[in-house]
């Protein structure tokens, strides 16, 4: 019996596996994907300082400091079930099964899709699946693209699709009708984006996200859009339906007003050979519930969110949870809290010292601070969601302690 | 169809030299490099269409490319049911869509 076995060999895998490691626990890794490194992989942003960072290249940093402590990492292995054991976890994959002391689940999040008629279509995908065909695979998703669905996540990885040398004709809203939330909402779209105004060349977003508020952004908007690196968003158009018959082959949009209502007799086909849908992220937490761990629906952190307190452990003896399974943040934040969870899993297995609670305690605090120095935050209020959610956690403890 | 390759890039460089394979789709003969997946090797030469839907007929292509969807299944050296976005390509490798040839998704003979 190992350890520690880990599922998700992304930023907040591989960051736990380094800490436990280097408190001379034995870890092994399994990850789906044909290589290490989950959705960093796909990464390629530039800073305010103007310097890009490579989500390739931080992955094989961590990746190599891993085996250099030691730690087994198995790629293109799927876990299909957990099964609690008096002195741990046994996991079922579809290599062998493997049986260890504490489990980490860092499976990640998964992305939203948006019905929208014809998404079904060869040449429609997520966005996601785009960048790490871009990016990773190094294949372009196709030559002229539209991307469905304006946010910090669809803007990113269409600037990322142009540096492929893909065209991006447009990012543009689903019809309204399609989802729930608010999705299809100029105004809610605008306070999102405005997060990335360092990024925007456009004075009037570049200005907005520091004084407009996000209602008169979306009025004073454009009804052509404004244009990111000559990529045109547009938050008063909306996606009614894709075209095509073996394949995609366009785009049906219409205009919206700002508060989101089709205008009649807008409708028009922009032609494209690919269509992304951006739905946003949501936690992926399959494996958490087939553990049995209890959840929480938390809106601010993307979902369903397994129950865990600010040490990453779950309701669950011996289980653990790290990165966007806990609520849909940065790369940089996952990797913080990778950090906390190898520590304290290493503190449960060997004999915890002060000198190690310090260490967490640290671990903690650097969580928070990269939080609070991310430059996308995927949803308002996530401190605060997450402070609520450890409070419950403690509830929870204590009325079963009391039981 | 070597447009659509990446070979070149702005910041993340270049791929330079890659071992080539060769692989069956649908009884035709392709070419992929050494790190492929079925999936972007398939899309790298223009095939889009993975699997026809069970019972509708509709073509299927790659949708979340990260294992997830279940949307890319293909039939891998007889085997069903394997996710082309995850199964990376080795030479002489038969690959077919995923389409029962004698029977439907409901179980009736065709």
């Amino acid at each position: 019996m190992i350890d520690l076995a880990i599922v998700g060999a992304g930023p907040a895998g591989l960051s736990a596996a380094i800490s436990a490691a280097e408190n001379g626990l034995k870890v092994t890794i399994i990850d789906e994907f044909v290589k290490p490194g989950g959705r960093l992989l796909g990464q390629l942003h530039e800073e305010p300082d103007g310097k890009w960072v490579n989500g390739i290249t931080e992955a094989e940093k961590l990746f190599k400091r891993a085996i250099q402590l030691g730690v087994i990492i198995k790629c293109g292995v799927s876990v299909y079930d957990l099964v609690q054991l008096d002195s741990g976890w046994c996991l079922y994959t579809t290599g062998s099964s493997i049986k260890a002391k504490s489990l980490l689940l860092a499976t990640g999040a998964s992305e939203t899709a948006i019905p929208i008629p014809g998404w079904t279509l060869p040449g429609v995908m997520s966005v996601g699946a785009a960048q790490v065909m871009g990016n990773v695979h190094r294949v372009k998703p196709g030559e002229n693209g539209m991307i469905i669905g304006v946010n910090v996540l669809s803007v990113a990885i269409a600037r990322e699709l142009q540096l492929c040398g893909v065209n991006i004709k447009g990012i543009i809203l689903p019809q309204p009708s399609l989802i729930f939330g608010n999705a299809s909402n100029p105004e809610k779209n605008m306070e999102s984006l405005l997060r990335l105004a360092h990024l925007a060349p456009s004075p009037l977003i570049r200005f907005g996200g520091k004084l407009v508020n996000p209602k008169l952004g979306a009025r004073l908007y454009p009804k052509n859009g404004f244009k990111m690196w000559g990529i045109p968003i547009q938050l008063r158009k909306a996606a009614i339906e894709i075209l095509g018959d073996n394949q995609v082959d366009g785009v049906r949009i219409a205009d919206i007003t700002a508060t989101g209502e089709i205008v009649p007799g807008t409708e028009k086909v922009v032609p494209v050979d690919f269509v992304c849908i951006a739905g946003g992220l949501t936690p992926l937490s399959e494996l958490a519930a087939v553990a049995g761990c209890s959840f929480r629906h938390i809106p601010q952190l993307g979902g369903h969110i397994p129950l865990h307190n600010e040490r990453m452990q779950t309701n669950l003896k011996g289980l653990y949870v790290a990165g966007n399974i806990t609520g849909v943040e940065s790369a940089k934040v996952a990797m913080a809290q990778g950090k906390v969870a190898g520590l304290s899993i290493a503190a449960q297995r060997k004999t915890s010292s002060n000198r190690m609670d310090n260490q967490i305690q640290e671990a903690i605090e650097n969580v928070k601070e990269t939080r609070r120095k991310a430059l996308i935050q995927f949803q308002p209020g996530i401190e605060d969601a997450r402070s609520q959610l450890y409070h419950t956690f403690n509830e929870y403890s204590e009325a079963k302690v009391s039981i | 169809m070597n447009s659509m390759r990446v070979d070149q890039h702005p910041v993340l460089g270049n791929m330079g030299q890659r071992q080539k394979l060769k692989f069956v789709f649908e009884g035709k003969q392709f070419t992929a490099y050494k790190g492929d997946t079925i999936a972007s090797a398939l899309l790298a030469s223009g095939v889009r269409t993975l699997r026809r839907h069970e019972d509708k007929g509709t073509p299927k292509g790659i949708y979340c490319n990260i294992g997830h969807c279940f949307e890319c299944r293909v039939r891998v050296n007889g085997q069903n049911s394997v996710r082309a976005c995850l199964t990376p390509v080795e030479n002489n490798m038969i690959i077919e869509s995923n389409v029962s040839r004698t029977m439907t998704s409901r179980g009736g003979k065709v």
